[in-house]
């Protein structure tokens, strides 16, 4: 086997070539959209990626970390080192509006800025809209759905439940 | 496994470093065993949004877990991993505090153990987060926005059961007679964790204690549930002394592990 080092490789395309790996759970977002790349680093032809987790627990870490192995050894890149960060602390703010379009037009509605104290109890919950029929008569059912980032409604009108990606 | 975890070792001495590894382990045992309880609910809730509601918690502290054996791990240098520290350690090598290992009970008394730890809980996590230890400040930055809304959750249930029917009080009642003398070993610390506060690295308890009875009471308030006064307070999962439950909790949790060694998927 020959060795080839990839001479036109630029952070900027590993950044292109990332924004090509969906998230697992969401597959509609890239991991980009999510905001969970921190950052790029091409050393020589060694290329560090930073991540970090969207949540303590979240289940899929470890296949985006393949999935990002798996994007850029396609593309030739052997030399790949992965770190996993967790401080600053993961952020629906980092999601991209992009992303943001991309979840409702899915289906999910996308995080809302919350009003309030996170420790408020009981009817603080932002007003969504409904990603089926746009009415915002919608109601809370959980605050914990089918995944760790989101919280479970149901709309009024249409009646169909959806999933909320909760503010972080 | 194929990342990197970054993790920052102070530059202690290898006294502090002992007993560092001592707390990392207890808050790691901690979040591990009231996991696993919340995860024997799966599949078994009273409605499928609060079924989903435990594993989502579970999960949470889990994963709250995982980055403690990790820095664990680190800490001892001893070429340990986070696995061998959760599945190959006895029930006296455990420290987690007795309140998380008693059995789940009723949903009344999942709910009080709940959220008699969230409350602990989420204040510890913010102190952490401010602390002088890199590593444990980024996990606590972490999970504190996780357990913000785990003691929102729980919370809302002691309300809902005290101020509910005539039996979900009778049911809250009962346990919150049964768990309340398990809360105060949790703001107690150990002689390690006093070693810790000394040396600046673990949180003055008194000022914690302060901020969980103003939470507690708020919220027992509401709920219309009085708060107990002068109950005598058991401890000593802290140092190794558990109740009988927790070595039938290890038995399951660790039954692969210790029956195929090394087994992995
Ligand atoms: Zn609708």
């Amino acid at each position: 086997m020959t060795v080839t080092t990839n001479l036109s490789l630029t952070e900027d395309r590993i950044w292109q070539l990332l924004e090509e790996v969906s998230d697992p759970e969401v597959p509609v977002l890239s991991i980009l959209d999510l905001g969970i790349v921190r950052g790029v680093r091409l050393e020589g032809d060694e290329v560090h990626v930073t991540i970090t987790p969207t949540y303590s627990g979240c289940p899929a870490m470890n296949t985006i970390a393949t999935d990002i192995r798996l994007r850029l050894l396609a593309e030739g890149i052997t030399r790949l080192h992965i770190h996993n960060q967790l401080s600053p602390a993961w952020t629906t703010a980092w999601m991209s509006e992009a992303g943001k379009q991309k979840l409702e037009a899915y289906g999910i509605a996308p995080p809302q800025d919350a009003t309030g104290h996170v420790l408020n109890l009981f009817g603080q919950e932002p007003v969504l809209r409904c990603p089926h029929c746009q009415s915002t008569n919608t109601r809370l059912v959980s605050q914990f759905g089918s995944t760790a980032c989101k919280a479970h409604y149901q709309c009024n009108d249409c009646l169909e439940p959806f999933d909320y990606f909760k503010c972080h | 496994m194929q990342e990197t975890h970054t993790i920052v070792v102070p530059d202690v001495s290898a006294e502090v470093r002992q007993q560092l590894l001592a707390f990392v382990l207890q808050l790691a045992d901690t979040s591990l065993i009231l996991a696993h309880r919340l995860s024997e609910w799966c599949g078994h809730g009273p409605i499928l949004e609060q079924d989903l509601a435990m594993a989502n918690i579970s999960l949470d502290l889990l994963g709250e877990a995982r980055s403690y054996y990790q820095y664990a791990a680190e800490l001892e240098g001893r070429g340990r991993t986070e696995d061998d520290l959760a599945y190959l350690r006895s029930a006296v090598e455990y420290r987690n505090p007795l309140l998380v290992e008693q059995p789940n009970g009723d949903f009344a008394h999942t709910i009080v153990r709940q959220f008699l730890y969230d409350a602990f809980h989420y204040h510890l996590l913010l102190q952490l987060q401010a602390g002088p230890d890199q590593q444990l400040a980024a996990i606590a930055e972490k999970s504190v926005k996780e357990a913000a809304y785990h003691v929102k959750w729980s919370a809302e249930w002691i309300i809902r059961l005290g101020d509910g029917t005539d039996e979900s009080r009778r049911r809250v009642e009962a346990a919150i007679t049964a768990l309340w003398r398990y809360s105060g070993e949790l703001t107690t610390p150990s002689a390690t964790e006093q070693a810790l506060q000394q040396a600046g690295f673990v949180p003055d308890y008194a000022a914690i204690q302060q901020q969980i009875d103003e939470h507690v009471t708020r919220v027992f308030a509401e709920a219309t549930l009085p708060v107990p006064q002068g109950v005598f307070m058991q401890k000593g999962g802290k140092t190794g002394r558990h109740s009988e439950h927790l070595g039938y909790l290890l038995a399951e949790l660790q039954y692969l592990q210790r029956t195929y060694p090394g087994l992995t998927w």
